[in-house]
């Protein structure tokens, strides 16, 4: 198995911490995983994107640009990266950012309004845990059960509120039917 | 064996570098190497006797390290290219006074100001050019977290041990990634410095760090001197990494970044049965010429993968004495090559000449 993920949206909507907690899954299931961001201006309110790979053999290059997964938070990073995707690859996008929908019939396409959901269950910032945990559940890469290990890795020991919110987030996009 | 952590690259290479025993670091920030400051500014302050100093400017802290390397302490600095170019001076001063300190150079697009995304452009900088004068410095190029850590360890124990500066070269993709690493690094050697200013107590005569040699025959000869341990590294001290190079009809040489994506094009290439390997430098002074001469013997051409308008290539050239097509593929200015880049050079080389 090798998967190429890519997470984009804006900067501030957590596509760097979801990324990390994803790597983190994946080092925990036992697998060779990298994690490389976008930096530099770009994360102070310009687009924002991760790539993550999760893979059984040693990583080459640690850059996606052609991803099997792609998890778009806003229309500019959909419009740009929903042509790359692999065919038979996946895309879930959060639909109350992202009007659009994929054209594509060689791709699976999944919509949750993650950001609106967040503000209805008081999970404010927490949009891009939402559309994580349905990743999680349609995507088969990496299992359920691991998720409280991995989030402890990522969310600081002195915050542990932010624990519980953060799977609460996970598990709202893990069990919604859409 | 301890269980691995995720940790980006520059905030790895710092811990190794505190495990090596560096308490010692002088810096000034810089997009995309800031995360080793940050991360000594939290950390260095904790240790005894541990000093996280931001200096006024790049220049200020490479003399600080001059400073501290004369006591015989470990000592760092690290910076981008532009602010690389600036320690230039002091970097001539510690290879002059034959002081060791590790330097690092998370690497960004120039000329100039440049931009902020990672480059391998400073390649003649660090191979060459550093400063004025006869010198070199050890020249590591890390392709991973774990190696960012291992080369990092590692070259403070060059460094001492050659009494010269060691710098690692990595590009800014190397410094923002993250990676599982494993911090096992096991004992630091401890290296008598009989030379270090460290007080006489009045029991024996000073030491003396200098490199202001007036008499000309003095100099040359501490010159010559400094070039047969030179000579000594180029002979122990040269590391590399061959990846399917058993079979290779064509090889590849490529460092850090490059070398990654240099991997997947491989692995593409082969799949469509072209036997193409690659040859990844992890020293770059001293360059491994010896085993791409001897590659040489044996593969049709050879694809030097960077990120510059071709600097490496010159030494692939050198190597191998011109005795096989050199081809480059390259992008520049904070771009990186992307797989298809590298097949298309792959391509390129396989109809070098109208061969088949």
């Amino acid at each position: 198995m090798n998967k190429q993920i890519l997470i984009a949206g804006f900067g501030g909507q957590g596509i760097l911490f979801s990324g990390k907690f994803l790597a983190y899954e994946g080092l925990i299931d036992g697998k060779e995983v990298s994690w490389l961001p976008s930096y530099g201006p770009e994360m102070r309110g310009g687009t924002a994107n991760c790539s993550i790979i999760i893979s059984d053999e040693k990583i080459g290059s640690p850059i996606v640009d052609k991803p099997d997964v792609l998890i778009a938070m806003n229309t500019p990073s959909f419009d740009k990266y929903i042509t790359e995707i692999n065919p038979g690859g996946q895309v879930f996008v959060d639909s109350s950012l992202i009007e659009k929908k994929s054209e594509r019939d060689d791709i699976e396409a999944h919509y949750i309004p993650a950001t609106q959901l967040a503000s209805e269950k008081n999970l404010s910032g927490l949009a891009n845990m939402i559309i994580l945990g349905m990743f999680i559940k349609h995507s088969g890469i990496i299992p359920f059960e691991n998720i409280e290990k991995a989030m402890k890795k990522v969310v600081s020991a002195k915050k542990p509120q932010l624990f519980d919110l953060n799977m609460e987030a996970i598990k709202l996009g893990y069990e919604y039917e859409g | 064996m301890s269980e691995k952590v995720l940790m980006k690259g520059n905030e790895a290479l710092a811990e190794a570098a505190i495990m090596a025993g560096c308490k010692h670091y002088f810096g000034y920030p810089i997009t995309p190497q800031t995360e080793v400051a940050a991360y000594m500014s939290k950390r260095l302050p904790k240790i005894e006797g541990g000093v996280f100093l931001q200096a006024e400017s790049e220049i200020a802290a490479i003399n600080m390290v001059i400073g501290v390397s004369s006591t015989g302490k470990r000592v760092m600095t690290s910076s981008s290219s532009p602010g690389i170019a600036l320690k230039s001076e002091g970097l001539s001063y510690l290879a002059g006074c034959d002081l060791p300190a590790l330097i690092v150079n998370v690497q960004r697009g120039g000329p100039g100001l440049g931009g902020i995304q990672p480059s391998q452009s400073d390649y003649f900088h660090a191979t060459r050019g550093a400063g004025h004068g006869d010198f070199h410095m050890i020249v590591l190029a890390p392709s991973s977290v774990q190696e960012m850590v291992n080369l990092t360890f590692k070259g403070f124990d060059l460094g001492d041990k050659y009494r010269m500066p060691t710098m690692i070269l990595a590009d800014g993709t190397m410094g923002q990634m993250m990676e599982p690493v494993s911090l096992d690094l096991g004992e630091v050697t401890k290296y008598d410095k009989p030379w270090a200013l460290t007080g006489t107590n009045g029991e024996r005569k000073p030491n003396i760090v200098n490199s202001l040699f007036l008499k000309p025959e003095e100099l040359e000869q501490f010159n010559f001197d400094r070039y047969k341990r030179y000579a000594e590294i180029e002979k122990n001290e040269v590391m590399y990494e061959e990846y399917k190079m058993e079979d290779a009809e064509y090889c590849i040489v490529a460092f850090g970044v490059a070398a990654r994506v240099s991997q997947n094009a491989i692995d593409e290439a082969r799949k469509n049965g072209i036997k193409v390997g690659m040859i990844r430098p992890i020293t770059l002074w001293p360059f491994p010429k010896e085993v791409l001469n001897k590659a040489a013997d044996k593969v049709k051409a050879f694809i030097s993968v960077e990120l510059s308008m071709g600097q490496m290539i010159e030494d692939v050239e050198l190597s191998i004495r011109c005795k096989k097509p050199v081809l480059l593929c390259n992008r520049t200015g904070g771009m990186i090559p992307t797989t298809k880049n590298v097949l298309d050079s792959i391509n390129e080389a396989v109809n070098y000449g109208g061969a088949k």
